[in-house]
């Protein structure tokens, strides 16, 4: 071989540090997990709890993913606007479920009082993500790569000053809904029920959603289009129709999570679509970016892995106050999934071409 | 025959259900010529590929001058001597001419990042010596004037030219073209024949070709291996090939092998010109 | 069937424009920019949009007639622009009304009464007829605009442009001024007033730009033409000359300015600075880098550590030991980071650096790190950068004396971070023309290729990763040394979204670009303070505008530019 020394150390240096790396993660995990499982610092209802609420964390962030992932693999964009997607979603529920509550309807009714504003919040997020992919990406599918990520990062801010201007920098309570409040107990354990029907009702909506893409004509198309738009254009499907139709659901998706955030947190502000958008995606490419079991899959583990992280792998290192570092677990996972499998755990599906 | 500088035994690449290469052994003598041919999706890209290193074989074995070189990445590939130009052209677009065969010529150049600030008297030297190398690259492919041009400015036959000059800047002992004479007009095609042989010739390097254009395949090459559906259905020298009726059937269907093969294969490669 | 369509279409155009008045009013603009204005006592910032749009729309409206009449007809197009502008108002008049019927405020913030008063013009409902006609007059004003030939067109908009520039700017002017002292002094408040122009200054920027404006379409290809047809010497001088003016401009600036806008100028300086050291990842190597903030953090957290003489001070060494201790700790934290994540494809790269700097920011944060980083109390009492000799470390909280100059102003701080930003712009143009460069754009333009012809792909990207780093770190190093203190809370991730927008929006792989991006994108916001409730409203918008109309930037590099107006032509024909 015609390389030099130096070049050729400098690639066993790389592998090396990367073997070095995937080690050094591994011992941490072992290592943390054995020695809180060890002091038995937790309870095992604790661990319960940890797995429910990550669950329904997760469930949401699946929901968000979905967009993401969706548009990715058609357009190959990272959405940077998804996030406030959902957190318009989150604040026209609020207002309608605001509304309909001061007239007693949500007591009367809580399973509707539950749906309506879903709903509302789909249709709204839907209309937006549309108006938004109208202005600032359509006129840029044909530019390069990065022209339309910053179009979606200036979309972000727009989006999310425009709420703040709308409604004010402060942080709204979504109205409870009573028969939700309270804990159902399953064989001696206590199951917080929102947690519960958040979980469940992602799951319909994600149902639907598989139902729509796999057995619809609008959902062939949309799988057409993600592999081959040219083709499919050939075939006589209107990619713009079909590319308008994914941002849309994508985007429903955001907005009925953006409600079940609301219901779990209670918290309604023109910042919260940040922090779950980035996990969202994060989520995506965990589960196989294109990919949407991958997505729901990867929302789950990354919801969970969150919930039970700090406790589970940092407390027993001896980290003080490890919930702090939840968040960073959520990216150091991403760099794990990167390091150990970078096409995500069910696998990529992404079109060959771009937009 | 005289000693192979590349071997691939038994070699397979499956694409999900798709078998793209069957098991096909295959051999190219120092300094020789040789063409694969076969009908579009016949798996002849998929092979180059898995010899790029593009692809990796999912079985078998591919030996370049007695080492195996199929785990490599294609930049390892490339510093054992293979390089190669691709069927649709992939010139650094939005680079001069000169610039893409500077890249060629990447993995002789040592001066580091710290040396090319400070633009040290060796590294000035390594880049003069490259320059005049790029430039004498660049008169062989007949581009003597072009050398500021960006690829993308170029008419067709002298991106082509210039691809091939990229690929000799990383001084090959076997390149391998993937249908060089694509979009090729007839006088075209007839300079890049004797280019081709004139490479053979002048630079003493083995090439490998993928070409659709039976009369430079039949012109230049020594020996011709057929590919079909990934398998290897016939090889030998031009003559043989021609007589073959296997191939005869693969390019016409059966029954109907008393075309001649030029036409037949021009039709179903229509596509492409 | 002609006449109908442009009839409807300025009526959409209307409907249109009322909507974005509606929009301006409720995000609260229109009332905060009333404080403000255009000329005092004539007209206020929030007036002058709602007029500035109805008469856009009556101009729009005006020459979408003309396509649709495949040329100008006076009656049409006046009608059009009327129409469009009435239409506005009467959007805006029915929001006006709504407002005050349906209790809007309980939904939206801004949907005051102070605004139904503004927009009556202070008569209640009784006013709701003056927007329709107002409306109306400034639309026929914008549709007979476009009738104007373009000599008289040109020194309108020029005048206009300068009015609303100087108006927006005019405190800083004002400040300017009015530090030199006598009759600049003076003049100053003659001209402008504290919230705007007063009418003097107004009438003497709108003659003044009609003036030159008129004379440059008369004057100007003269001028042009002998500019041209000076000799080689000559051009290199005027060339050598106007380098000069900016090099003059660029030392003097922060001197003649007031501690604010030297502040302001520090802050443009340093993204200017990380803007070059990033635009080597994004523009020479095609990679995408989203955690810019990541070796920001560590350059600044390391300068920190080792100069503080407050409590978490290690070291006390001078500033000069500690920058490049900084730079190449950012550097290793580069290597050890871009290792795991380079080998993936572009777009996770972006959300992994991504990850990266807000675990930075998290651990800056924790109390896990608190012991060694202060955790939430931050490091301070960092030393200032001094020309001379430091004295002794006595105790905590004392800072060093220095014998010598002591570079504790922000406009001190300027100059180093100046020079720094045009020692990264020599570095990027060597290493561009070295076999580096060569490599990196082969790379960005085709991975797969580059690899094949022999460039390691992870060794190639890491050098130019651990390179911006490097940078990345430095920026953060002078930032903690200007202001002297460093908190986990200031690592967010908009400083990276800063860097890599101000890039794109300047023009990719583009020195002067990324200058006129720092400008645009964190010169602008930090100036315009009163409007800094809609700073990031304003930035998102300009940032969509930016990319929509000059996608290549606002100064390209120009293969850039080709490379996209050739990427358009292909498409045209295909």
């Amino acid at each position: 071989m015609r390389t030099t020394l130096g070049e050729r150390l400098t690639d066993w240096a790389i592998s090396g540090f990367m073997w070095g790396f995937r080690i050094l993660i591994v011992f941490i995990v072992v290592y943390g997990t054995f020695s809180t499982l060890s002091s038995g610092k937790y309870t095992g209802e604790q661990w319960i709890d940890f797995i429910i609420f990550g669950i329904s964390q997760g469930s949401i962030y699946a929901l968000i993913a979905l967009g993401y992932t969706m548009v990715y693999g058609i357009l190959r964009m990272i959405n940077f606007a998804h996030g406030e997607i959902f957190m318009s979603g989150a604040f026209s529920a609020y207002f309608l479920a605001t509304w309909l509550d001061k007239m007693g309807f949500i007591d009367a009714n809580p399973a509707l009082g539950l749906i309506i504003p879903i709903l509302f919040a789909m249709f709204m997020s839907a209309s937006i993500s549309m108006l938004v992919e109208r202005i600032a990406y359509r006129p840029l599918r044909n530019a390069p790569r990065l022209v339309p990520l910053i179009s979606a990062i200036g979309a972000s801010f727009f989006l999310q000053y425009t709420f703040r201007g709308f409604f004010g920098p402060g942080v709204y309570a979504y109205p409870p809904i009573k028969a939700l409040q309270g804990e159902w107990v399953f064989f001696g354990i206590g199951i917080l029920k929102s947690q519960v029907i958040v979980a469940v009702s992602a799951a319909v909506i994600m149902a639907i959603l598989y139902v729509i893409v796999m057995r619809t004509k609008i959902g062939k198309a949309m799988r057409a289009v993600s592999e081959d738009k040219d083709t499919a254009a050939l075939m006589g499907i209107d990619v713009n129709r079909i590319i308008v139709s994914t941002f849309a659901i994508g985007a429903a998706m955001a907005g009925a999570a953006g409600v079940l955030y609301a219901l779990i947190f209670r918290q309604v502000g023109f910042f919260m679509g940040f922090t779950p958008g980035i996990k969202a995606f994060t989520s995506a490419v965990l589960g196989g970016i294109g990919n949407i079991p991958g997505a729901m899959l990867g929302g789950l583990v990354l919801g969970v892995f969150e919930s039970i992280g700090p406790a589970l792998f940092l407390d027993g290192l001896g980290i003080p106050r490890p919930y702090q570092l939840k968040d960073a677990i959520a990216y150091t996972m991403l760099v794990m999934i990167l390091l150990f499998r970078p096409s995500g755990i069910l696998g990529e599906r992404l079109t060959s071409k771009k937009a | 025959m005289t000693t192979p500088i590349l071997t691939a035994k038994k070699v397979i690449k499956r694409f999900g259900g798709l078998v793209a290469v069957n098991s096909v052994d295959f051999e190219i003598p120092e300094k020789s010529i040789v063409s694969i041919i076969g009908p579009n999706g016949a798996g002849k890209t998929t092979f180059f590929n898995c010899i790029t290193g593009f692809n990796k074989a999912d079985e078998g074995t591919i030996t370049f001058e007695g080492s195996d070189i199929q785990n490599l990445r294609p930049d390892q590939i490339t510093r054992h001597g293979i390089s190669r130009t691709y069927q649709n052209i992939r010139l650094f677009a939005n680079m001069t001419a000169l610039e893409n065969i500077l890249v060629g010529q990447h993995k002789f150049l040592h001066s580091s990042w710290i040396s090319a600030i400070l633009r040290t008297k060796s590294m000035l030297a390594e880049e003069k010596g490259a320059l005049d190398e790029a430039q004498r690259l660049l008169n062989f492919v007949d581009l003597k004037r072009k050398g500021d041009l960006l690829a993308r400015n170029l008419s067709y036959g002298e991106q082509r030219r210039l691809e091939i000059a990229r690929a000799l800047a990383t001084r090959p002992k076997l390149l391998l073209l993937d249908e060089p004479s694509a979009g090729m007009n007839p006088r075209e095609t007839e300079d890049l024949t004797s280019f081709i042989r004139k490479l053979r010739d002048e630079l003493g390097i083995a090439i490998l070709l993928i070409e659709h254009h039976m009369r430079v395949v039949m012109g230049i090459s020594e020996f011709i291996t057929v590919l079909d559906y990934g398998e290897k259905i016939a090889e030998g020298t031009p003559k043989e090939i021609q007589s073959n009726t296997r191939v005869i059937e693969a390019y016409l269907g059966r029954g109907a092998a008393t075309e001649g093969m030029d036409t037949a294969h021009e039709r179903f490669s229509n596509k492409k010109s | 069937m002609k006449k109908e369509n442009f009839i409807w279409s300025s009526i959409k155009v209307g409907l249109l424009a009322g909507a974005i008045g509606i929009f301006l009013s409720l995000v609260g603009m229109v009332e905060v920019f009333n404080k403000r204005d255009v000329v005092e006592k004539v007209i206020s910032l929030g007036m002058f949009l709602l007029l500035a749009i109805s008469m856009i729309a009556g101009f729009i409206a005006s020459r979408r007639t003309s396509d649709l009449l495949g040329g100008n007809q006076a009656g049409s197009n006046l009608l059009a622009g009327t129409l469009a502008g009435l239409f506005t108002g009467i959007t805006l008049a029915l929001f006006v009304l709504a407002s005050d019927q349906l209790n809007l405020r309980a939904i939206f913030l801004n949907a005051t009464p102070t605004l139904s008063g503004l927009l009556t013009f202070g008569r209640g409902s009784g006013g709701l007829w003056m927007l329709p006609v107002l409306g109306a007059g400034t639309g026929l004003a914008g549709g007979a605009f476009l009738l104007l030939p373009l000599l008289v067109r040109r020194p309108i908009t020029h005048a206009i442009m300068v009015i609303i520039f100087s108006a927006l700017f005019s405190s800083l002017f004002r400040v300017i001024m009015v530090n030199q002292g006598g009759g600049i002094e003076k003049a100053a408040k003659a001209i402008f007033s504290q919230t705007g122009l007063t009418i003097n200054g107004a009438l003497v920027f709108i003659f003044g730009t009609l003036f030159i404006s008129i004379l440059w379409s008369s004057q100007g290809a003269k001028v042009q033409n002998r500019v041209d047809r000076l000799p080689a010497k000559g051009k290199l001088s005027l060339r050598v000359f106007s380098i000069l003016l900016i090099a003059y401009v660029a030392i003097m600036l922060p001197q003649a300015a007031g501690p604010f806008i030297a502040q302001v100028i520090v802050i443009i300086s340093l993204y200017i600075l990380m803007g070059l050291g990033l635009n080597i990842e994004i523009g020479f190597a095609g990679l995408l880098d989203l955690g810019f903030v990541a070796f920001y953090a560590i350059g600044a957290y390391t300068v920190g550590l080792l100069t503080s003489y407050g409590e978490y001070g290690l070291q006390h060494v001078s500033f000069w030991v500690a920058v490049p201790i900084a730079v190449l700790i950012s550097m290793m934290f580069g290597g050890i980071l871009g290792v795991p994540v380079l080998g993936v494809r572009g777009d996770y790269l972006a959300i992994a650096t991504l990850g990266f700097g807000e675990i930075v920011r998290l651990l800056a944060g924790s109390d896990f790190m608190a012991p060694y980083l202060g955790g939430p109390r931050g490091i301070i009492g960092i030393q200032k950068p001094c020309i001379g000799t430091l004295g002794e470390f006595i105790a905590v909280d004392i800072p060093r004396v220095c014998n010598g100059i002591e570079l504790s102003k922000p406009q001190d701080i300027y100059y180093v971070a100046i020079a720094s930003a045009l020692l990264i712009a020599f570095f990027s143009w060597r290493l561009r023309e070295s076999r580096l460069g060569r490599a990196w754009m082969a790379i960005r333009e085709d991975e797969d290729v580059a690899e094949a012809l022999g460039i390691k792909l992870v060794q190639a990207k890491l050098l130019a990763y651990m390179l911006g780093a490097a940078f990345a770190g430095l920026g953060g190093a002078i930032f903690a040394t200007l202001v002297g203190s460093i908190f986990a809370t200031s690592m967010q991730l908009i400083v990276s979204i800063n860097v890599v927008a101000l890039i794109i929006v300047g023009g990719m792989g583009s020195i002067p670009g990324v200058v006129v991006g720092a400008l645009a994108l964190i010169g602008l916001p930090e100036l315009l303070r009163e409007v800094s409730e809609f700073r990031f409203l304003l930035y998102g918008m300009a940032l969509i505008a930016v990319m929509l109309a000059k996608p290549e930037g606002l100064w390209p590099s120009q293969t850039i530019s080709r490379e996209l107006h050739h990427d358009e032509a292909a498409d045209a024909t295909s």
